[in-house]
């Protein structure tokens, strides 16, 4: 494990900065030298679940927003979200093409199409999600980068 | 045909104000009309416009991840000051235009533009 991490804090009750992550993700990322389709991928992947830390995980007395780290090793990219929200009842639902608990209020910002999670999956070579109701999720992608 | 246009084409196809553009002459591969930016973040392509009646930072932020170089505000909708500001800070063009989603996407499709399908 010779690589280097990085935390970005994703602060949960500010829909107007929600993205500011992923946008200093993307900016550390193509300082180092990663490859632009490699920066991308990463981007649009982190971008989803920020966006999702911020307007499904607060409720139910949680908090929204969680931690994004960013670890770069010579093969590969990891990300790993993490948010102490209400958490996702089903899961395997939740990774359903359209299947969206978003509330008009959401889709009026633009969100909201249950397309986030499937995408994020697309864009990643290694994808994995655990939740648990009440306690929040944790999303991990890796990117590889030598394909 | 499919053809390749400027950033300074589409602003005269659609008789835009242009609020911040740094480079005219960069060219544009395929269009996207939009509201969801779920759907632009799951469907756009390389090198491309967006074009949206959505107002919101998250327009930038999506452009910004998307590699999107250009933005099209419909309908003579005016962004606030702070969206333009992260738009120029990020090197993305913002044009406005008073055509509706509707025909300013037709303009751009009947002039050569493609929607990015198929490839
Ligand atoms: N971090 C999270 N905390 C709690 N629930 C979540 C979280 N992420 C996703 N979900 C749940 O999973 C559903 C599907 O998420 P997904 O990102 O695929 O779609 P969406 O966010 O609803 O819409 P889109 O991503 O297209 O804007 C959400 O509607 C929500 O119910
Ligand atoms: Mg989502």
């Amino acid at each position: 494990m010779n690589g280097v991490s990085f935390n970005f804090t994703v602060p949960g009750d500010d829909f107007t900065r929600a993205g500011e992550a992923s946008s200093a993700i993307k900016n550390k990322l193509k300082s180092m030298g990663i490859p632009p389709a490699v920066v991308r991928n990463v981007a649009i992947a982190v971008y989803e679940g920020e966006i999702n830390m911020v307007i499904h995980a607060p409720g139910n007395g949680r908090p929204g927003g969680g931690i994004i780290t960013i670890t770069v090793e010579p093969e590969a990219i990891t990300m790993v979200l993490e948010d102490k929200g209400r958490g996702i009842e089903d899961v395997d639902k939740a990774m359903q093409e359209g299947y969206t608990t978003a509330a008009d209020e959401v889709r009026a910002l633009g969100f909201g199409a249950g397309m986030g999670l499937p995408n994020m999956k697309n864009y990643s070579d290694e994808f994995a999600i655990t939740s648990t109701v009440g306690v929040g999720t944790t999303v991990t992608m890796k990117i590889y980068l030598n394909k | 045909m499919r053809c390749v246009v400027t950033i300074k084409n589409i602003a005269e196809l659609l008789v835009c104000d242009i609020l911040t553009c740094e480079e005219p002459d960069k060219e544009i591969h395929t269009a996207c009309g939009s509201d969801m930016m779920s759907d632009v973040l799951a469907f756009v392509k390389d090198q491309a416009v967006l074009l949206t009646g959505l107002m919101n930072p998250q327009v930038i932020r999506t452009a910004e991840m998307m590699d999107i170089i250009c933005i099209v505000f419909v309908r003579g909708k005016m962004p606030h000051e702070s969206v333009i500001e992260l738009a120029k800070d990020r090197g993305i063009a913002v044009l406005t235009t008073k055509h509706r989603m509707f025909e300013a996407c037709g303009l751009l499709y009947s002039n050569g533009l493609g929607g990015g399908a198929g490839h």
